[in-house]
C-alpha cells in the first residue's frame, strides 16, 4: 500500500509540475466557456429581412413594422424588382425577403386573402426553417389581432404559449450544460489516454510492471490526478456559468456533483481503454481527439436535438455517454429534477464506466500475456 | 584560426541558470586525430558536443569546427561533420536501408551514391543481412552500428561519437574501433566520449573532465606518467575522487 | 528540392507503416462524414405530447385528431392535471403538454374568445420556437375550418387572413444535409491536417530522432516543407474523396467550378497545417501539443458557422471569425458548391487565407530551431 501511495504521489507532482499543461488544463475550459457562453447561438436574432411592398398601405406598413420590433428580424430595407432578390441572397447579407402583394389592406378588409410571400435563402436550411416558423407565427399573431380589432368581434381559438424553464429561450442555457459535458468527455478521456500510451512509449510502464505495484494500482495511480483536476474544472466551469452568464441552477448541487464525478469516471475509463488499445501516443490522440470531438458535439444534442435525428441516428447516439449526461445536467439544472426523474440516465452511464472498465482490464490481461 | 586544427575551444561555457554545466573548457584537436573524451556521467561531456556541433548555442568563450564559427556558422559546420548520438535517434519505424537512405539524401549524396556507400559500411558493419529489417526490431549493438554508418555516410571531416559503445558487446567494439581507426587514417578526425577506459588507450590523446571543466589532457601515456598510474582508469578515478556531480 | 523529396518518402513511409493510424487517417473521418452530416439539423420529427382536455367535447377531439394527423405531434398520456405533464417533462418523457379549456366547444360555437394552452419544454430554444410556431400554424388553420361550419352568415367575413406563401431558395425541400456535408468534410479534413501536423515535430523532439536531423545542414523551410507536404497532399487526398462521397452518395449538386475549389483548399490546408506546425515548434511535449491544437479547433468548429449560424453570434465574436480559417473554407465550400459562387465572390476570403498562410508559414519556419538557445 506504501508503494501505491508513493506512486499516486509521484504521478500528482509530475502533473502539477507541468505548469504549461496546467495552464491549458484549467485555463481552456474557462476561455472556452466564456466565448462560447457569448458568442454560440442558435436562437435567430436580427435576421436580415428585405421587402418588397407592392401595397404600401397601413396594414403592410403596420406588419412590417412588428416584424422590426421583434428580436428575431430586423427588416434592413426595400426593393422595387423582383429579380433584386437573386442578387441579394447571391451577396449573403439577406436572410429573408417579404413580398406583399398589392391592394394588401383593401382585399384585407373585403375578406379576401391577401398574400404574403416569405422567402428565406434556405442554402442554409437550419436557418432558413427557424425564420419561415417565426414569421409565420408573427404574421398569424399579427391577423389575430387584426381581425379582432377590425370589427369582427371576438371569437376564434388563439393559442396561449408558455416557454417552460427557459422563458426567455436563451441558447446559453442550452449550450453550457452541453459544454461542461464536452470538455469533461475530452479533458478526461484524452488526459488518460495520453498518460497511459506515454509512459508506454517511453518505455515505462515495463518498469512499473515490474515493480511491486498491481497493473490495477497503475491504472488508479494515473487517472487519480486526472480526476482531481476535472473534478475542479467542474466547480470552475459551474462557477462562471452562474456568475458570468446567469445560468439558472434550479437543482441540487449536490446530485449535480455526484453525477459529474460517475460522468468523470466514465470518461476516465474510456481514456484507460483507449490506452490499452492504442499503441503510441500518436494513435491515442487521435482515436480519443478526432475521433470523440464531433460525435460528441454532434451526436449528443449539444447543438441538434436527438429528436430531430433520422431514426438510425437516434439509435446510436445512445451509445454517445455525453447524451445521457447532457439529459442529466440540463434536468438538474433547468428543470430541478431529483433522482427520480434521472435515474435512467444515470444507470446508463454507470452500466458504460463499468463496461470499459472491464473492456480496460481484459485487454490489459491480454496484452501482459 | 588555425587552419591545421580540427576542433578549436577557448573557454567554452554553458550554463543553465546558475549552474555551469560546461566550465571555461579550453582545447585543439588537430585533423586526423581520435581525441578521447572522458568523463563520468554529468561531467558535461554530452553539453560540451551539442555546443561543438550546433545543437546547443554556448554562453560564453570561442569555439570552432572545421575552421567554422560556432556561433555564426552553425551550419557550416553542419556540412562537415558526422554525429552519433547518445541516444539512439534513427527512425526506428524504417528499414536499415531506408534510414540510410533519407540521411544520404539529406547530405546531398547522388542516388549511385548513397547506395555504394551504404553497401560499403554495411558490409564492413556485417550489417547486410538486416538491410531490409525495420531497426525497432534489432538488438542495441546492430542499431549502434547504424548509427555509426549514418555518421560516416557522407565522409565528414570530423566524426563526433558520443558513446559509440555503450551497453554494446565486446566483438562490435572491437569492429567499431576497427572503423574508427580506419576513419582516422582517411584522414577523418574523431572525436569521441566512452566509459570505457580500456577505449581510451586506443586514443591519440584524452581529455578528462570533471565537473564541467577539464582536468587533464594528454596522451594516454602521458597521462599514466603524470599520474603515475598503470592504467588509465587509475587515472581517471584519482581525478574524479573530488567531484561533486559524480553520481 | 532533392532534400526534401527524400523527407517526403520518409514521412510517407512512416505515415503508411503505422497500422495503427491508417484507418484513423482515411476511414474514420469518412465514416464520420458519412454519419454525422444526418445529424446537424433543428428539423422537427414528431413531438411527444401530453394532452389535458378539459373540455372532452367532439370540437376539443377534433383539434387533438388534426394535429395528430400532422405528423409532428404524437399524443404520449393524457390527464386532467397539467401538473402531470410538467412532470413527465422533468424526466424527459414528453416536450410538450396541451391545454384545451372547458366550454372550448361552447366557445367556438357561439364565436366567444377561447384560448388553447401550449406548455412547451423550452430547455431547447429553438425546438420551442419550431414547436411554438407549428402548433399555432394549425391551431390558427383549425380555428378558420371550424368557424364556416357554424357560422354561415360570417363565412365570407370569417375567410379573411394572410395568406402566407413561404419558398425556400436555392433548397427548396430544406434538405439540410447539402448544407452539412460541405461544412463537416471541412472539419474533418482540417482536425486530421491540424492534429498530424501538430504532433509530428513534437513527436519526432519527445523520441529524439529529431537531434540526427538537426546536426544535418538540411534548411529550416526544407524541414518545414518535408513536414507539411505530406499532410497536405493527404488533406487534398481526403478532400477529394469527400467530394466523390458528397456527389454519389449524397447527391449534392457541385454548381460551381470544382477546380476553383480544390485550388482554394490547397491555401486553406497550407494554413491549418501551418498552424499546427506551429505549435508543434512551440511546444514540448505532444500532450501539451494537441491540447492546444484541439482548443482551437474546437473554437474554430463551435464558432465557424457549421453549426449555429454565424450572423446570430453577438459583434464582437462575428468580428473574431475573421481570424478563423475554418469560418472562410467553410463559406466558400457552402457558396462555391450549393449556390454557384465564382472566384468574384469569394476573392476576398482567399485573400484572407493567403494572408494567413504568408504569416503563419514563416512564423513556424522561424519558430523552428535546429539549436537550443
Amino acid at each position: 500500500m506504501s508503494s501505491f501511495r508513493a506512486f499516486v504521489i509521484k504521478e500528482f507532482k509530475q502533473i502539477y509540475r507541468d505548469k504549461r499543461t496546467l495552464v491549458v488544463l484549467f485555463g481552456m475550459p474557462m476561455i472556452m466557456m466564456i466565448l462560447f457562453g457569448y458568442a454560440i447561438r442558435n436562437e435567430v436574432e436580427n435576421a436580415q429581412v428585405v421587402v418588397l411592398d407592392a401595397s404600401q398601405d397601413e396594414v403592410t406598413r403596420q406588419l412590417i413594422s412588428k416584424i422590426d420590433a421583434s428580436n428575431y428580424f430586423s427588416v434592413e430595407g426595400s426593393i422595387q424588382r423582383y429579380d433584386e432578390i437573386e442578387t441579394l441572397f447571391q451577396q449573403g447579407s439577406v436572410d429573408e425577403v417579404l413580398i406583399f402583394e398589392a391592394d394588401f389592406a383593401r382585399k384585407l378588409k373585403r375578406g379576401g386573402q391577401p398574400a404574403v410571400n416569405v422567402i428565406t435563402d434556405a442554402s442554409n436550411p437550419n436557418l432558413a426553417q427557424l425564420i419561415q416558423q417565426y414569421s409565420s407565427s408573427i404574421i398569424i399573431d399579427f391577423q389575430q389581432q387584426w381581425s379582432a380589432n377590425g370589427g369582427t368581434g371576438p371569437g376564434g381559438i388563439s393559442t396561449h404559449a408558455n416557454m417552460l424553464f427557459n422563458p426567455q429561450l436563451e441558447s446559453v442555457n442550452l449550450f453550457v450544460p452541453g459544454l461542461i459535458a464536452v470538455i469533461l468527455m475530452l479533458i478526461s478521456s484524452l488526459m488518460t489516454s495520453i498518460s497511459i500510451t506515454r509512459e508506454k512509449e517511453m518505455g515505462n510502464m515495463e518498469i512499473l510492471l515490474v515493480s511491486p505495484l498491481r497493473p490495477m494500482q497503475i491504472i488508479i495511480g494515473k487517472v487519480l490526478p486526472y480526476l482531481v483536476l476535472s473534478f475542479v474544472n467542474v466547480l470552475t466551469i459551474l462557477a462562471l456559468a452562474q456568475w458570468a452568464f446567469g445560468v439558472p441552477f434550479q437543482g441540487s448541487y449536490g446530485l449535480f456533483l455526484l453525477e459529474s464525478v460517475l460522468f468523470i469516471f466514465m470518461a476516465l475509463a474510456l481514456g484507460v481503454l483507449i490506452s490499452t488499445k492504442a499503441e503510441d501516443q500518436q494513435t491515442a490522440m487521435m482515436v480519443s481527439l478526432a475521433g470523440l470531438l464531433l460525435p460528441t458535439v454532434l451526436l449528443s444534442g449539444f447543438i441538434f436535438p436527438i429528436s430531430s435525428m433520422p431514426m438510425v441516428l437516434q439509435w446510436i447516439s445512445n451509445l454517445i455517454p455525453a447524451r445521457w449526461f447532457l439529459v442529466i445536467v440540463r434536468s438538474i439544472m433547468l428543470k430541478d429534477s431529483g433522482l427520480l426523474f434521472i435515474w435512467k440516465e444515470t444507470l446508463i452511464l454507470l452500466a458504460m464506466t463499468l463496461g470499459f472498465i472491464a473492456l480496460s482490464i481484459r485487454s490489459f490481461k491480454v496484452r501482459l500475456e | 584560426m588555425n587552419e591545421e586544427l580540427a576542433i578549436q575551444a577557448n573557454d567554452l561555457t554553458r550554463k543553465f541558470g546558475d549552474f555551469a554545466a560546461v566550465d571555461q573548457i579550453s582545447f585543439e584537436v588537430s585533423q586526423g586525430e581520435i581525441f578521447g573524451f572522458l568523463g563520468a556521467n554529468g561531467a558535461g561531456k554530452t553539453t560540451a558536443i551539442r555546443m561543438l556541433i550546433g545543437l546547443l548555442a554556448p554562453t560564453s568563450g570561442k569555439a570552432s569546427v572545421a575552421g567554422f564559427d560556432v556561433y555564426t556558422q552553425a551550419e557550416a559546420i553542419k556540412r562537415k561533420i558526422g554525429y552519433m548520438s547518445q541516444k539512439f535517434s534513427l527512425y526506428t519505424d524504417l528499414t536499415v536501408w531506408e534510414n540510410i537512405r533519407l540521411y544520404g539524401g539529406i547530405y546531398g549524396l547522388s542516388e549511385d551514391n548513397i547506395k555504394a556507400k551504404a553497401e560499403e559500411l554495411l558490409s564492413s558493419l556485417q550489417l547486410e543481412s538486416v538491410r531490409d529489417k525495420r531497426i525497432g526490431s534489432l538488438p542495441l549493438g546492430w542499431k549502434q552500428k547504424l548509427a555509426f554508418s549514418v555518421a560516416m555516410l557522407h565522409e565528414p571531416d570530423i566524426v563526433f561519437l558520443d558513446e559509440p559503445t555503450g551497453g554494446v558487446d565486446p566483438i562490435t567494439r572491437r569492429q567499431f574501433w576497427e572503423q574508427i581507426y580506419q576513419a582516422a587514417e582517411e584522414g577523418t578526425t574523431v572525436f569521441v566520449t566512452t566509459h570505457y577506459m580500456d577505449e581510451a588507450e586506443y586514443c591519440d590523446r584524452v581529455s578528462i573532465m570533471v565537473d564541467g571543466k577539464i582536468e587533464a589532457l594528454d596522451t594516454p601515456a602521458g597521462l599514466r606518467q603524470a599520474y603515475q598510474a598503470d592504467d588509465i582508469e587509475d587515472v581517471f578515478i584519482e581525478l574524479a575522487r573530488g567531484a561533486d556531480r559524480a553520481e | 528540392m532533392r532534400t526534401i523529396k527524400f523527407l517526403l518518402q520518409k514521412e510517407f513511409l512512416q505515415i503508411f507503416r503505422n497500422k495503427g493510424m491508417l484507418p484513423i487517417i482515411f476511414l474514420m473521418p469518412m465514416i464520420q462524414l458519412v454519419v454525422l452530416s444526418f445529424a446537424a439539423t433543428f428539423e422537427l420529427k414528431e413531438v411527444d405530447v401530453h394532452l389535458v382536455d378539459f373540455d372532452r367535447s367532439a370540437t376539443s377531439r377534433a383539434l387533438v385528431t388534426k394535429m395528430q394527423a400532422t405528423g409532428y405531434f404524437n399524443i404520449q398520456s393524457h390527464s386532467q392535471d397539467v401538473d402531470d405533464g410538467i412532470r413527465m417533462m422533468r424526466s424527459n418523457d414528453i416536450q410538450l403538454a396541451l391545454v384545451i379549456p372547458q366550454h372550448f366547444e361552447r366557445d367556438v360555437t357561439s364565436g366567444s374568445p377561447t384560448s388553447v394552452q401550449l406548455n412547451i419544454d423550452a430547455v431547447d430554444g429553438s425546438t420551442a420556437g419550431l414547436i411554438q410556431g407549428y402548433g399555432r400554424s394549425i391551431i390558427q388553420d383549425f380555428s378558420v375550418e371550424v368557424q364556416p361550419q357554424i357560422k354561415q352568415i360570417q363565412q365570407q367575413r370569417r375567410r379573411a387572413g394572410i395568406n402566407i406563401i413561404p419558398a425556400n431558395w436555392y433548397n427548396p425541400n430544406l434538405d439540410y444535409i447539402k448544407y452539412m456535408v460541405p461544412g463537416i468534410l471541412v472539419v474533418l479534413v482540417s482536425m486530421i491536417g491540424m492534429f498530424l501536423s501538430g504532433m509530428n515535430i513534437v513527436r519526432e523532439r519527445e523520441i529524439g530522432t529529431i537531434e540526427q536531423l538537426n546536426v544535418t545542414p538540411i534548411k529550416r523551410y526544407q524541414f518545414i516543407a518535408g513536414k507539411l507536404l505530406p499532410f497536405w497532399i493527404i488533406g487534398l487526398f481526403e478532400l477529394v474523396v469527400g467530394l466523390l462521397i458528397a456527389r454519389l452518395g449524397f447527391n449534392i449538386p457541385f454548381v460551381g467550378s470544382v477546380l476553383l475549389l480544390l485550388a482554394i483548399a490547397g491555401i486553406y490546408l497550407l494554413v491549418v497545417e501551418g498552424i499546427g506546425l506551429f505549435i508543434s515548434t512551440i511546444t514540448s511535449t505532444q500532450q501539451q501539443a494537441m491540447f492546444i491544437a484541439w482548443f482551437l479547433m474546437v473554437v474554430f468548429i463551435l464558432m465557424g458557422g457549421l453549426f449555429t449560424p454565424i450572423e446570430s453570434m453577438p459583434g464582437w465574436a462575428q468580428d473574431l471569425t475573421l481570424f478563423n480559417p475554418v469560418a472562410h473554407f467553410i463559406k466558400i465550400m457552402r457558396m462555391v458548391l450549393l449556390k454557384g459562387a465564382g472566384w468574384a465572390e469569394v476573392q476576398h476570403l482567399v485573400g484572407i487565407l493567403t494572408l494567413m498562410v504568408v504569416i503563419i508559414l514563416p512564423a513556424a519556419i522561424f519558430r523552428y530551431r535546429k539549436s537550443t538557445g
